[in-house]
Protein backbone atom coordinates (compact mmCIF):
# COMPACT_ATOMS: atom_id res chain seq x y z
CA UNK A 1 0.00 0.00 0.00
CA UNK A 2 2.25 2.59 -0.97
CA UNK A 3 0.79 6.11 -1.44
CA UNK A 4 0.32 7.68 -4.76
CA UNK A 5 3.19 9.38 -6.41
CA UNK A 6 3.21 13.08 -5.23
CA UNK A 7 1.22 12.45 -2.42
CA UNK A 8 3.98 12.41 0.32
CA UNK A 9 7.36 14.07 -0.11
CA UNK A 10 10.11 11.50 -1.21
CA UNK A 11 12.11 11.60 2.38
CA UNK A 12 8.61 10.52 4.03
CA UNK A 13 7.90 8.04 1.24
CA UNK A 14 11.13 6.72 1.38
CA UNK A 15 10.84 5.87 5.07
CA UNK A 16 7.70 4.34 4.95
CA UNK A 17 9.02 2.13 2.35
CA UNK A 18 12.23 0.96 4.29
CA UNK A 19 10.30 0.42 7.32
CA UNK A 20 7.79 -1.80 5.90
CA UNK A 21 10.93 -3.98 4.99
CA UNK A 22 11.12 -4.75 9.02
CA UNK A 23 9.89 -7.78 10.19
CA UNK A 24 6.09 -7.75 11.54
CA UNK A 25 5.86 -4.20 10.48
CA UNK A 26 3.18 -3.60 7.36
CA UNK A 27 2.47 -0.52 5.54
CA UNK A 28 0.03 0.94 7.91
CA UNK A 29 2.51 0.48 11.33
CA UNK A 30 5.16 2.12 9.22
CA UNK A 31 2.95 4.96 8.67
CA UNK A 32 2.22 5.73 11.72
CA UNK A 33 6.06 5.35 13.30
CA UNK A 34 6.86 7.69 10.43
CA UNK A 35 4.39 10.36 11.36
CA UNK A 36 5.20 9.30 15.24
CA UNK A 37 8.99 10.25 14.04
CA UNK A 38 8.32 13.28 12.03
CA UNK A 39 6.61 15.31 15.39
CA UNK A 40 9.14 13.82 17.89
CA UNK A 41 11.74 16.13 18.80
CA UNK A 42 15.15 16.48 17.17
CA UNK A 43 17.15 14.60 19.61
CA UNK A 44 15.06 11.66 19.55
CA UNK A 45 15.36 11.13 15.83
CA UNK A 46 18.99 11.88 15.73
CA UNK A 47 19.44 9.06 18.14
CA UNK A 48 17.66 6.70 16.65
CA UNK A 49 19.17 7.75 12.97
CA UNK A 50 22.80 7.50 14.92
CA UNK A 51 21.75 4.01 16.64
CA UNK A 52 21.10 2.37 13.20
CA UNK A 53 23.69 4.00 11.66
CA UNK A 54 26.25 2.58 14.03
CA UNK A 55 24.15 -0.93 14.54
CA UNK A 56 26.83 -2.87 11.85
CA UNK A 57 29.94 -0.58 12.30
CA UNK A 58 32.33 -2.16 14.68
CA UNK A 59 30.30 -4.90 14.95
CA UNK A 60 31.98 -8.45 14.89
CA UNK A 61 30.88 -11.71 15.00
CA UNK A 62 33.04 -14.07 17.67
CA UNK A 63 35.47 -16.28 16.11
CA UNK A 64 35.03 -18.58 18.81
CA UNK A 65 31.45 -18.80 19.50
CA UNK A 66 29.58 -16.52 16.03
CA UNK A 67 28.19 -14.41 18.73
CA UNK A 68 27.85 -11.04 17.35
CA UNK A 69 30.58 -8.60 19.52
CA UNK A 70 31.96 -6.14 19.27
CA UNK A 71 35.36 -7.14 19.48
CA UNK A 72 36.56 -10.70 18.89
CA UNK A 73 36.49 -13.20 20.92
CA UNK A 74 33.16 -11.75 22.73
CA UNK A 75 33.09 -10.45 25.99
CA UNK A 76 31.35 -14.29 27.21
CA UNK A 77 34.33 -16.29 25.84
CA UNK A 78 37.18 -14.08 26.82
CA UNK A 79 35.57 -14.05 30.87
CA UNK A 80 37.95 -17.02 32.35
CA UNK A 81 35.32 -17.39 35.64
CA UNK A 82 32.83 -19.37 32.95
CA UNK A 83 33.25 -23.25 32.81
CA UNK A 84 35.54 -23.50 29.56
CA UNK A 85 34.77 -27.33 28.70
CA UNK A 86 30.49 -26.87 28.53
CA UNK A 87 28.90 -25.50 25.58
CA UNK A 88 25.63 -24.85 24.81
CA UNK A 89 24.69 -24.61 21.36
CA UNK A 90 21.70 -21.85 20.37
CA UNK A 91 20.09 -20.69 17.06
CA UNK A 92 19.97 -16.50 17.82
CA UNK A 93 22.01 -14.23 19.62
CA UNK A 94 18.73 -13.23 21.24
CA UNK A 95 18.56 -17.02 22.62
CA UNK A 96 21.98 -16.19 24.52
CA UNK A 97 20.11 -13.63 26.18
CA UNK A 98 17.29 -15.25 27.69
CA UNK A 99 19.81 -18.19 29.05
CA UNK A 100 22.15 -15.05 30.78
CA UNK A 101 19.44 -13.60 32.05
CA UNK A 102 18.36 -16.54 33.98
CA UNK A 103 22.13 -16.16 35.91
CA UNK A 104 21.68 -20.43 35.89
CA UNK A 105 24.33 -21.75 33.29
CA UNK A 106 27.99 -20.32 33.61
CA UNK A 107 29.41 -22.01 30.61
CA UNK A 108 29.96 -21.17 27.11
CA UNK A 109 27.78 -20.57 24.08
CA UNK A 110 28.08 -21.23 20.23
CA UNK A 111 25.29 -19.60 18.20
CA UNK A 112 24.15 -21.12 14.99
CA UNK A 113 22.57 -18.22 13.31
CA UNK A 114 19.36 -20.07 12.24
CA UNK A 115 17.94 -23.67 12.37
CA UNK A 116 17.79 -26.41 9.29
CA UNK A 117 14.63 -25.89 7.43
CA UNK A 118 13.67 -27.81 4.69
CA UNK A 119 10.51 -25.88 4.11
CA UNK A 120 12.80 -22.63 4.09
CA UNK A 121 15.51 -23.92 2.32
CA UNK A 122 18.13 -23.43 4.69
CA UNK A 123 20.43 -26.10 4.93
CA UNK A 124 23.51 -27.36 7.69
CA UNK A 125 26.26 -25.94 5.32
CA UNK A 126 23.85 -22.10 5.80
CA UNK A 127 24.69 -22.26 9.74
CA UNK A 128 27.91 -22.31 11.89
CA UNK A 129 27.76 -25.80 12.48
CA UNK A 130 31.39 -26.70 10.69
CA UNK A 131 32.13 -24.07 13.28
CA UNK A 132 31.31 -25.91 16.09
CA UNK A 133 32.03 -29.00 14.83
CA UNK A 134 36.02 -27.53 14.68
CA UNK A 135 35.66 -26.00 17.79
CA UNK A 136 34.78 -29.51 19.42
CA UNK A 137 38.04 -30.90 17.92
CA UNK A 138 40.35 -27.49 18.80
CA UNK A 139 39.04 -26.98 22.82
CA UNK A 140 39.25 -29.24 25.81
CA UNK A 141 35.12 -29.56 25.72
CA UNK A 142 33.42 -32.31 27.51
CA UNK A 143 29.30 -31.21 26.91
CA UNK A 144 27.46 -30.01 24.48
CA UNK A 145 23.83 -28.69 25.86
CA UNK A 146 21.94 -28.73 22.64
CA UNK A 147 19.27 -25.47 23.62
CA UNK A 148 17.56 -25.51 19.86
CA UNK A 149 14.17 -24.52 20.02
CA UNK A 150 11.86 -27.02 20.39
CA UNK A 151 10.53 -26.95 16.79
CA UNK A 152 10.53 -29.43 14.29
CA UNK A 153 13.60 -26.81 12.44
CA UNK A 154 15.12 -27.21 16.14
CA UNK A 155 14.66 -31.01 16.80
CA UNK A 156 16.24 -31.57 12.83
CA UNK A 157 19.21 -29.20 13.62
CA UNK A 158 19.70 -31.00 17.12
CA UNK A 159 19.31 -34.07 15.70
CA UNK A 160 22.11 -33.15 13.02
CA UNK A 161 24.75 -31.79 15.21
CA UNK A 162 24.36 -35.17 17.31
CA UNK A 163 25.03 -37.22 13.96
CA UNK A 164 28.13 -34.82 13.43
CA UNK A 165 29.49 -35.12 16.70
CA UNK A 166 29.49 -38.82 15.96
CA UNK A 167 31.95 -41.23 18.29
CA UNK A 168 33.83 -38.17 19.64
CA UNK A 169 34.28 -38.38 23.74
CA UNK A 170 31.71 -35.85 23.88
CA UNK A 171 28.49 -35.72 26.39
CA UNK A 172 25.55 -34.59 24.36
CA UNK A 173 22.65 -33.17 26.07
CA UNK A 174 19.70 -31.49 24.87
CA UNK A 175 17.29 -29.07 26.97
CA UNK A 176 14.38 -30.68 28.47
CA UNK A 177 11.39 -30.32 27.11
CA UNK A 178 7.97 -30.33 28.83
CA UNK A 179 5.24 -28.49 30.66
CA UNK A 180 5.66 -24.80 30.94
CA UNK A 181 5.12 -22.46 34.20
CA UNK A 182 1.74 -21.13 34.58
CA UNK A 183 0.87 -24.17 32.01
CA UNK A 184 -2.30 -26.68 32.28
CA UNK A 185 -1.78 -30.32 31.69
CA UNK A 186 -5.35 -30.64 29.81
CA UNK A 187 -4.77 -28.73 27.10
CA UNK A 188 -0.86 -29.77 26.44
CA UNK A 189 -0.27 -31.77 23.40
CA UNK A 190 0.69 -35.31 23.31
CA UNK A 191 4.38 -34.89 22.27
CA UNK A 192 5.28 -31.99 25.14
CA UNK A 193 3.61 -34.58 27.69
CA UNK A 194 5.96 -37.85 26.31
CA UNK A 195 8.59 -35.51 26.49
CA UNK A 196 7.58 -34.14 29.89
CA UNK A 197 7.33 -37.96 30.85
CA UNK A 198 10.42 -38.79 29.15
CA UNK A 199 12.23 -35.99 31.20
CA UNK A 200 10.14 -36.43 34.24
CA UNK A 201 13.07 -36.06 37.28
CA UNK A 202 13.10 -37.06 41.31
CA UNK A 203 11.71 -34.72 43.63
CA UNK A 204 13.95 -33.19 45.63
CA UNK B 1 -26.95 -22.57 8.27
CA UNK B 2 -24.31 -22.82 6.39
CA UNK B 3 -21.21 -23.09 8.10
CA UNK B 4 -19.06 -20.60 6.05
CA UNK B 5 -21.07 -17.76 7.37
CA UNK B 6 -20.99 -18.75 10.87
CA UNK B 7 -18.04 -16.92 12.85
CA UNK B 8 -16.55 -19.57 14.41
CA UNK B 9 -15.96 -22.90 12.29
CA UNK B 10 -14.07 -26.07 12.77
CA UNK B 11 -12.19 -28.38 10.36
CA UNK B 12 -9.53 -31.14 10.30
CA UNK B 13 -6.43 -30.23 8.49
CA UNK B 14 -2.89 -30.88 8.12
CA UNK B 15 0.16 -27.78 9.07
CA UNK B 16 1.86 -27.74 5.59
CA UNK B 17 3.92 -24.20 6.39
CA UNK B 18 3.53 -21.71 9.34
CA UNK B 19 6.17 -18.57 9.83
CA UNK B 20 6.43 -16.33 12.66
CA UNK B 21 4.13 -13.07 12.76
CA UNK B 22 4.18 -10.03 15.01
CA UNK B 23 5.28 -10.22 18.10
CA UNK B 24 4.48 -13.39 19.41
CA UNK B 25 2.09 -14.88 16.93
CA UNK B 26 2.46 -17.15 14.15
CA UNK B 27 0.90 -17.37 10.72
CA UNK B 28 -0.17 -21.38 9.67
CA UNK B 29 -0.95 -22.77 6.96
CA UNK B 30 -3.57 -25.43 7.07
CA UNK B 31 -5.24 -27.48 4.55
CA UNK B 32 -8.26 -28.73 5.02
CA UNK B 33 -10.51 -31.20 3.04
CA UNK B 34 -13.68 -28.91 3.84
CA UNK B 35 -12.10 -25.57 3.47
CA UNK B 36 -8.91 -26.10 0.97
CA UNK B 37 -5.81 -24.39 1.81
CA UNK B 38 -5.91 -21.54 4.03
CA UNK B 39 -3.41 -19.08 6.12
CA UNK B 40 -4.92 -18.58 9.65
CA UNK B 41 -2.93 -16.18 12.36
CA UNK B 42 -2.59 -18.15 15.56
CA UNK B 43 -2.31 -15.38 18.42
CA UNK B 44 0.60 -15.51 20.99
CA UNK B 45 1.99 -19.13 19.44
CA UNK B 46 5.05 -18.00 20.13
CA UNK B 47 5.37 -17.57 24.24
CA UNK B 48 6.44 -21.11 26.12
CA UNK B 49 2.63 -21.00 27.76
CA UNK B 50 0.68 -21.21 24.59
CA UNK B 51 -1.45 -24.08 24.75
CA UNK B 52 -1.52 -24.36 20.93
CA UNK B 53 2.15 -24.07 19.38
CA UNK B 54 2.64 -28.01 20.24
CA UNK B 55 -0.54 -28.51 18.28
CA UNK B 56 0.25 -26.44 14.99
CA UNK B 57 4.13 -27.90 14.26
CA UNK B 58 4.60 -28.64 10.90
CA UNK B 59 3.02 -32.14 9.51
CA UNK B 60 0.66 -31.97 12.16
CA UNK B 61 -2.62 -33.48 11.51
CA UNK B 62 -5.74 -32.27 13.88
CA UNK B 63 -8.41 -30.37 14.25
CA UNK B 64 -8.60 -26.92 14.72
CA UNK B 65 -11.72 -24.44 15.48
CA UNK B 66 -11.38 -21.37 13.77
CA UNK B 67 -12.47 -17.39 13.78
CA UNK B 68 -12.78 -15.29 10.74
CA UNK B 69 -11.08 -12.46 10.78
CA UNK B 70 -10.97 -9.57 8.22
CA UNK B 71 -7.41 -10.35 6.73
CA UNK B 72 -6.79 -13.71 8.16
CA UNK B 73 -8.81 -15.95 10.35
CA UNK B 74 -7.91 -16.78 13.85
CA UNK B 75 -6.65 -20.34 15.35
CA UNK B 76 -8.49 -20.49 18.47
CA UNK B 77 -7.87 -24.02 19.18
CA UNK B 78 -6.49 -26.51 18.05
CA UNK B 79 -6.18 -30.34 19.08
CA UNK B 80 -3.58 -33.15 17.49
CA UNK B 81 -5.03 -36.29 15.73
CA UNK B 82 -1.33 -37.00 14.60
CA UNK B 83 1.81 -35.84 15.44
CA UNK B 84 4.10 -38.73 13.16
CA UNK B 85 6.70 -38.61 15.40
CA UNK B 86 8.50 -40.98 13.59
CA UNK B 87 9.39 -39.77 10.91
CA UNK B 88 10.36 -36.43 12.94
CA UNK B 89 13.36 -38.50 14.02
CA UNK B 90 15.20 -38.66 10.63
CA UNK B 91 16.39 -36.09 8.66
CA UNK B 92 15.29 -38.15 5.67
CA UNK B 93 11.81 -38.44 7.43
CA UNK B 94 11.74 -34.70 7.84
CA UNK B 95 13.03 -33.96 4.17
CA UNK B 96 10.40 -36.36 2.43
CA UNK B 97 7.23 -34.67 4.57
CA UNK B 98 8.46 -31.11 4.12
CA UNK B 99 8.67 -32.20 0.52
CA UNK B 100 4.89 -33.70 0.67
CA UNK B 101 3.70 -30.52 2.15
CA UNK B 102 5.46 -27.99 -0.06
CA UNK B 103 4.28 -29.47 -3.25
CA UNK B 104 0.31 -29.28 -1.41
CA UNK B 105 1.38 -25.50 -0.83
CA UNK B 106 2.80 -24.72 -4.17
CA UNK B 107 0.37 -26.74 -6.26
CA UNK B 108 -3.06 -25.69 -4.20
CA UNK B 109 -4.01 -22.34 -4.59
CA UNK B 110 -5.81 -20.69 -1.23
CA UNK B 111 -9.17 -21.58 -0.83
CA UNK B 112 -9.19 -24.39 -3.41
CA UNK B 113 -10.78 -27.22 -1.66
CA UNK B 114 -9.59 -30.89 -2.97
CA UNK B 115 -10.58 -33.93 -0.77
CA UNK B 116 -8.65 -36.89 -2.93
CA UNK B 117 -5.22 -34.39 -2.27
CA UNK B 118 -6.08 -34.17 1.68
CA UNK B 119 -6.59 -37.81 1.99
CA UNK B 120 -3.08 -38.49 -0.14
CA UNK B 121 -1.05 -36.02 1.88
CA UNK B 122 -2.98 -37.45 5.12
CA UNK B 123 -2.04 -40.64 3.94
CA UNK B 124 1.49 -40.20 2.93
CA UNK B 125 2.24 -38.81 5.97
CA UNK B 126 0.98 -41.76 7.70
CA UNK B 127 3.04 -44.07 5.65
CA UNK B 128 6.23 -42.29 6.01
CA UNK B 129 5.51 -42.56 9.72
CA UNK B 130 4.62 -46.01 9.46
CA UNK B 131 8.06 -47.22 7.99
CA UNK B 132 6.59 -47.94 4.30
CA UNK B 133 9.19 -48.19 1.65
CA UNK B 134 10.07 -44.37 1.53
CA UNK B 135 11.11 -44.07 -1.67
CA UNK B 136 7.83 -45.77 -3.12
CA UNK B 137 5.76 -44.08 -0.73
CA UNK B 138 7.69 -40.59 -2.55
CA UNK B 139 7.26 -41.66 -6.02
CA UNK B 140 3.64 -42.78 -5.20
CA UNK B 141 2.88 -39.43 -3.93
CA UNK B 142 4.42 -37.07 -6.38
CA UNK B 143 2.93 -39.43 -9.79
CA UNK B 144 -0.65 -39.53 -7.55
CA UNK B 145 -0.53 -35.88 -6.95
CA UNK B 146 0.32 -34.26 -10.49
CA UNK B 147 -2.65 -36.59 -11.83
CA UNK B 148 -4.84 -34.90 -8.76
CA UNK B 149 -3.91 -31.48 -9.89
CA UNK B 150 -4.27 -32.03 -13.59
CA UNK B 151 -1.00 -32.41 -14.27
CA UNK B 152 -0.09 -36.24 -15.19
CA UNK B 153 2.09 -36.83 -17.95
CA UNK B 154 1.04 -39.00 -20.51
CA UNK B 155 2.91 -42.52 -20.64
CA UNK B 156 0.32 -44.23 -23.21
CA UNK B 157 0.84 -42.11 -26.15
CA UNK B 158 3.55 -40.23 -28.11
CA UNK B 159 2.45 -36.25 -26.97
CA UNK B 160 3.84 -35.56 -30.26
CA UNK B 161 2.34 -38.03 -33.53
CA UNK B 162 -0.46 -39.17 -31.08
CA UNK B 163 0.25 -43.02 -31.94
CA UNK B 164 0.20 -45.72 -29.22
CA UNK B 165 3.59 -46.04 -27.46
CA UNK B 166 5.79 -49.69 -28.41
CA UNK B 167 7.02 -51.12 -25.77
CA UNK B 168 10.63 -49.40 -26.19
CA UNK B 169 13.01 -46.82 -24.96
CA UNK B 170 11.72 -43.51 -25.61
CA UNK B 171 12.27 -39.76 -24.65
CA UNK B 172 10.11 -37.46 -22.08
CA UNK B 173 9.04 -33.95 -22.92
CA UNK B 174 8.81 -31.36 -19.41
CA UNK B 175 7.13 -28.96 -22.18
CA UNK B 176 4.86 -31.35 -23.89
CA UNK B 177 3.60 -33.10 -20.62
CA UNK B 178 4.59 -36.65 -21.35
CA UNK B 179 6.39 -39.18 -23.41
CA UNK B 180 8.18 -38.54 -26.92
CA UNK B 181 8.00 -42.03 -29.25
CA UNK B 182 11.36 -42.39 -31.05
CA UNK B 183 10.18 -41.55 -34.53
CA UNK B 184 9.16 -38.02 -33.17
CA UNK B 185 12.30 -37.34 -31.00
CA UNK B 186 14.05 -35.54 -33.13
CA UNK B 187 17.55 -33.28 -32.41
CA UNK B 188 16.39 -29.82 -31.36
CA UNK B 189 13.26 -30.79 -28.92
CA UNK B 190 13.91 -30.33 -25.88
CA UNK B 191 13.81 -34.05 -24.24
CA UNK B 192 15.60 -36.14 -21.91
CA UNK B 193 15.87 -40.48 -22.35
CA UNK B 194 13.33 -42.31 -20.70
CA UNK B 195 14.27 -45.98 -21.03
CA UNK B 196 11.35 -48.70 -20.95
CA UNK B 197 11.97 -49.77 -17.24
CA UNK B 198 11.45 -45.94 -15.95
CA UNK B 199 8.09 -45.58 -18.05
CA UNK B 200 6.96 -48.81 -16.94
CA UNK B 201 7.59 -47.70 -13.03
CA UNK B 202 5.66 -44.29 -13.72
CA UNK B 203 2.78 -46.28 -15.78
CA UNK B 204 2.35 -48.51 -12.78
CA UNK B 205 2.58 -46.23 -10.07
CA UNK B 206 -0.42 -44.43 -11.98
CA UNK B 207 -2.63 -47.29 -12.24
CA UNK B 208 -2.07 -49.25 -9.02
CA UNK B 209 -3.52 -49.33 -5.72
CA UNK B 210 -1.15 -48.53 -3.18
CA UNK B 211 -1.27 -51.78 -1.45
CA UNK B 212 0.16 -53.07 -4.80
CA UNK B 213 2.14 -50.12 -5.38
CA UNK B 214 4.09 -50.92 -1.92
CA UNK B 215 5.66 -54.04 -3.22
CA UNK B 216 7.58 -52.24 -6.13
CA UNK B 217 11.48 -52.99 -5.91
CA UNK B 218 13.36 -50.70 -7.91
CA UNK B 219 16.86 -51.26 -8.90
CA UNK B 220 18.85 -48.72 -8.32
CA UNK B 221 19.26 -47.05 -11.75
CA UNK B 222 15.53 -46.96 -12.52
CA UNK B 223 14.99 -45.80 -9.10
CA UNK B 224 17.40 -42.67 -9.60
CA UNK B 225 15.84 -42.17 -13.33
CA UNK B 226 12.11 -42.01 -11.97
CA UNK B 227 13.03 -39.70 -9.41
CA UNK B 228 14.85 -37.26 -11.20
CA UNK B 229 12.57 -37.23 -13.61
CA UNK B 230 9.71 -36.43 -11.47
CA UNK B 231 11.54 -33.76 -9.75
CA UNK B 232 12.54 -32.16 -13.42
CA UNK B 233 8.60 -32.43 -14.42
CA UNK B 234 7.43 -31.12 -10.72
CA UNK B 235 10.09 -28.54 -10.93
CA UNK B 236 8.86 -27.35 -14.38
CA UNK B 237 5.35 -27.25 -13.89
CA UNK B 238 5.75 -25.14 -11.32
CA UNK B 239 8.57 -23.24 -12.84
CA UNK B 240 11.17 -23.57 -9.88
CA UNK B 241 12.35 -26.38 -7.78
CA UNK B 242 10.84 -27.21 -4.75
CA UNK B 243 13.16 -25.82 -1.40
CA UNK B 244 12.47 -29.12 0.53
CA UNK B 245 13.47 -31.12 -2.93
CA UNK B 246 16.94 -29.97 -2.99
CA UNK B 247 17.09 -30.58 0.76
CA UNK B 248 16.05 -33.79 -0.12
CA UNK B 249 18.52 -34.16 -2.32
CA UNK B 250 21.53 -32.88 0.18
CA UNK B 251 20.63 -34.62 3.02
CA UNK B 252 19.95 -38.31 0.83
CA UNK B 253 23.97 -37.09 -0.40
CA UNK B 254 25.28 -36.97 2.34
CA UNK B 255 24.05 -40.19 4.26
CA UNK B 256 25.09 -41.92 1.18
Amino acid sequence: MSAPEGALPTSVARLIEELSKLPGIGPKTASRLTFYLLRAPDEQVNALAEAVRALKLGLVECERCCHIAESSPCAICRDEGREQSVVCVVEDPLDVVAIERTGAYRGLYHVLHGAISPVEGILPQDLRIAQLIARLDREPIREVILATNPSLEGETTATYIVRQIGDRPIRVTRLARGLPMGGDLEYADEMTLIRALEGRSEVQ
Amino acid sequence: MNEHRLRIYRTEGVVLARRDWGEADRLVTLFSPSHGKLRAVAPGARKPQTRKSGHLELFTRGHFVLAKGRTFDKITQAHTEAYYPRLRSDLQGVARAALACELVDRFVPEGDTHPPLYDLLARTLERLDAGEPPDVTMLFYQVRLLALVGFAPNLTTCVLCGQPLMPADHAFSHDEGGVVCMSCATPGLRLRPLPLPALKVLRFLQAAAWPTARRLRLDPFTRRHVTALLHQYTAHVLEREPRSARFLREISAHDR
